[in-house]
């Protein structure tokens, strides 16, 4: 039982990383890209190691993959904000059909 | 000092779960490693261990906890149809918002579950006027006002609880 639910939430992991990457290629600039990046992958990679856990259970891998969910919850989105802030300071632009840019207005980006 | 005792006491917890056996020569690693670690970082933390006492701030993080979960869930749907739908349905913008966060840990933990949240990033946080740059996936609107009661409104009322 305990491996069938851990396949399903493999499966529904793998699913939604590849969802991430797709997006990754679709998607028209960094901001974008970084959205579908960060949502996807980190559910994604975290609804796998859940899988993971379901099918060891209380053992070393087991107890280690939920950890691990711990800390890419804590990271990702940290490491997402860095990068899309370090890309608007250096100077990348939006894509020329956003709706607006308050961060360059308030003149932030110097 | 009680910083140090709570800190080492988070550090040994951690080091258990991530060796999982109550081998000696593991325990006794794990002590020295959280001695060590706990009297190397403490002064990076100046938050007053007191806080943590309030037995509510438990419980509506737990609250949290639940509604960032499905928040995020809902996010990864909307972010997977956005990616298959062949029109590429988004209208993307930078935007402001208004935080009354004050907190380091509570404007950490607010911007966080905003990357995760559907369909915005935060790009950047100006601590000292209380305002947030928002990343929007679908620009509704570019008021101030409206955008917080938008994006922020339903994570801020739960974190002022949890971290006022």
């Amino acid at each position: 039982m305990n491996e069938t639910c851990g396949f399903i939430f493999i499966i529904i992991g793998l699913a939604f990383d590849f969802f991430g990457c797709l997006g990754l290629v679709r998607f028209p600039d960094v901001y974008n890209r970084l959205h579908s990046s960060v949502k996807c992958v980190t559910l994604g990679t975290s609804s796998i190691l859940f899988g993971l856990f379901l099918y060891r259970g209380f053992s070393p891998a087991g107890i280690k993959a939920l950890l691990c969910i711990l800390f890419l919850m804590l990271t990702a989105p940290v490491s997402a904000h860095v990068i899309s802030r370090s890309a608007h300071r250096s100077g990348v632009k939006l894509w020329e059909k956003s709706a607006c840019d308050k961060y360059a207005e308030d003149g932030k980006d110097k | 000092m009680r910083l140090r005792i709570l800190l080492f006491v988070l550090a040994f917890f951690i080091w258990l779960l991530l060796t999982w056996s109550l081998d000696p020569q593991h325990i006794a690693a794990g002590f020295i490693i959280g001695l060590l670690v706990s009297f190397l970082t403490a002064d990076i933390f100046d938050k007053p261990p007191q806080v943590f006492k309030n037995l509510k701030r438990y419980v509506w993080f737990l609250y949290y906890v639940m509604v960032f979960i499905w928040e995020c869930i809902k996010a990864n749907i909307d972010g997977a149809y956005r990616t298959v739908h062949p029109d590429l349905p988004i209208n993307p913008g930078i935007v402001k918002v208004k935080t009354t966060l004050k907190s380091d840990a509570g404007l950490t933990f607010l911007a966080n579950s905003l990357s995760l949240k559907p369909g915005t990033m935060t790009v950047d946080v100006d601590k000292e006027k209380g305002f947030l740059y928002i990343h929007w996936a679908d620009v509704k609107t570019q008021d101030i006002d409206k955008a917080t009661e938008l994006i922020t409104g339903k994570f801020e009322r739960i974190l002022k609880r949890i971290f006022a």
